[in-house]
């Protein structure tokens, strides 16, 4: 289980998160919402050791995460960021095999290769596993980096934001990927993400994070409601039941 | 892949064939005179190519920018600072000069210290950018720079004739101890780095990839850094500041291979600066007998191959 502990982080003089503590429940999906701006990346990047916390701490199996080695620490928690841009040209089963890394330092054996195959058939990218990153659209190319994550086969998979720039289609695509990821694989994902109706129908549990604090943290079921949204975004939305998904309508025309 | 792996043999065979040139045209029976001589001028050409070759691409890798050279972080300029100062304070009779042991040992503890100190410096905070270092050696290297220029300018100008042939990197009398001195430090060198080859071929995904997968970015890039600086240290202390075609070959090699595995990266790159070296030397020995410089013959050659390339460029846009 991954717990915080009083973690803060500071850029300059404003504080980005502030002594926020938080539990991970393992074997489910949990979503960070809430406002730009507030820590939700910041506190994935600390967890996943992106970014030293300037107080606080963050466990692993009740052991600092600090005091794991990068190597093994690779093997345990994977994280992919938004912005993926390479000055390097590979083709997906070469960013694929990359994920390894840390089991292979870079020397494949019949295993790995094996990993990386059913990474890329869970991805659907099997047709395409021999074409450049820099020929795929957006879709496929987030397809391509969650592939790696795959190969990399952590228990936790922790994702900044992975939706940014797709379709409805590819969105849906990730998300229930990230579904099977949980319930047929048993991994644990941390995931940010910017579309509540995306947290409200795939997620198990929601962390809602404003101005560096968390406000809200609970079941899917206790924060999407008017009253806890209300908190979290200054906005008063009504919530839709349909097709037993709670649909927050967040629309306003008037 | 097995396209890389012939493009390699061809350009091994092409650098044997240019070293065998080398060595035994015109030698004309010269067993005892010419051949171990020629023998030592080819090994130190060699030392220098692998150095420049494998410090280039590595850099080039940290530094994530293609047209780099780790000239850049200002190690040529403190080696002309050092040789100016030399010949400033002692004069070009004196034992800095003439001993070349003591001139080698003075110029690349020079670099490396020099290197040493403004990684201490640029590194004691965490997370710094490393352009931030480039920009600081940058303007630390022109700052040495115009210090020899100024120092330069006093000299006496029979004096200054001497500095003046330390600008240039020069293959016709190196020290034949130095050369197995600078053997044992580069092939100990490069040996280390190449253990880190699957490292860098991560490195090249960017930090947070790298991080990801278990490589401690930092750590790494200051090993490389270390290791370039001892590297072009080295060289530059043994021929002269040669540290500007190693952009050409590392240039070379990306186009030859289309491949993100420095294994065989910097194979290549090293087999292009040696092809480059032992072949343009053995142009202007036998064919130009000494009318031009090596360096003339890489800058020409090397500034038509970058034309070629922004003309390619411009038309692939």
């Amino acid at each position: 289980m991954i717990s915080v502990k009083d973690i803060s982080k500071m850029f300059g003089k404003k504080k980005v998160v502030d002594a926020v503590t938080v539990d991970i429940q393992p074997g489910k999906i949990t979503s960070f919402i809430g406002p730009n701006g507030a820590g939700k990346s910041t506190l994935l990047s600390m967890v996943s050791r992106l970014m030293n916390a300037d107080s606080g701490e963050v466990l692993l199996d009740a052991s600092d995460v600090k005091s794991f080695k990068s190597n093994e620490f690779a093997k345990r928690v994977s994280i992919l960021k938004q912005s993926n841009f390479m000055n390097v040209r590979l083709t997906i089963r070469e960013l694929v095999a990359f994920g390894r890394f840390p089991y292979s330092r870079g020397r494949l054996n019949q295993e790995d290769e094996e990993m990386v195959d059913k990474a890329i058939a869970y991805m659907n990218l099997e047709d395409m596993q021999h074409s450049f990153l820099d020929e795929l659209s957006g879709g496929q190319r987030q397809r391509a980096f969650i592939a790696m994550v795959i190969a990399q086969d952590t228990e936790y998979v922790l994702l900044d934001e992975p939706l940014n720039n797709l379709d409805m289609k590819h969105s849906v695509q990730i998300m229930k990927i990230l579904r099977k990821l949980v319930d047929e694989l048993g991994k644990t994902v941390i995931i940010v993400l910017h579309d509540i109706n995306f947290a409200s129908v795939y997620s198990d549990h929601i962390v809602a994070l404003k101005d560096g604090q968390i406000v809200k943290d609970g079941p899917t079921e206790d924060i999407i409601n008017t009253a806890s949204l209300k908190e979290i975004y200054d906005m008063d939305i009504p919530i839709q039941e349909m097709n037993d998904c709670r649909i927050c309508v967040y629309f306003n025309s008037k | 892949m097995r396209n890389n792996k012939l493009k390699l043999t061809i350009l091994a065979v092409l650098v044997l064939i240019s070293a065998a040139l080398y060595v035994f045209y015109n030698l004309n029976g010269s067993y005892h005179y010419a051949f171990p001589r020629r023998l030592i001028k080819v090994l130190a050409m060699a030392i220098t190519g692998v150095a420049i070759a494998y410090a280039t691409v590595t850099f080039q890798t940290i530094t994530h920018n293609r047209i780099l050279t780790p000239s850049i972080m200002g190690l040529d300029s403190m080696y002309m600072l050092l040789q100016t100062v030399i010949i400033f304070l002692f004069g070009s009779v004196s034992i800095f000069v003439l001993n070349q042991t003591l001139n080698f040992f003075i110029s690349m503890i020079g670099m490396i210290a020099f290197a040493l100190i403004l990684y201490r410096f640029m590194f004691r905070k965490e997370g710094q950018p490393i352009y931030f270092l480039l920009l600081v050696g940058i303007i630390i290297g022109t700052l040495l720079g115009s210090l020899s220029t100024f120092l330069q300018v006093l000299i006496d100008p029979n004096e200054f004739m001497n500095v003046q042939d330390k600008m240039f990197a020069s293959f016709n009398n190196v020290n034949q101890n130095l050369v197995w001195l600078s053997l044992v430090i580069v092939v100990l060198t490069i040996a280390y780095g190449w253990t880190k080859m699957g490292e860098l071929d991560v490195l090249s995904l960017g930090r947070d990839h790298a991080r990801n997968l278990g490589v401690n970015y930092d750590g790494v890039v200051k090993t490389m850094l270390v290791l370039s600086a001892i590297l072009i240290a080295t060289s530059t202390a043994l021929v002269g500041p040669i540290t500007f075609f190693g952009l050409i070959v590392a240039n070379l090699s990306y186009q030859f291979f289309h491949t993100y595995k420095h294994s065989v990266l910097i194979t290549g790159a090293i087999l292009f600066s040696l092809f480059a070296l032992i072949g343009g030397q053995f142009i202007v020995e036998r064919i130009f007998t000494f009318s031009t410089t090596l360096s003339v013959i890489i800058n020409f050659v090397g500034g038509i191959y970058f034309i070629y390339l922004l003309l390619k460029g411009s038309r692939a846009s």
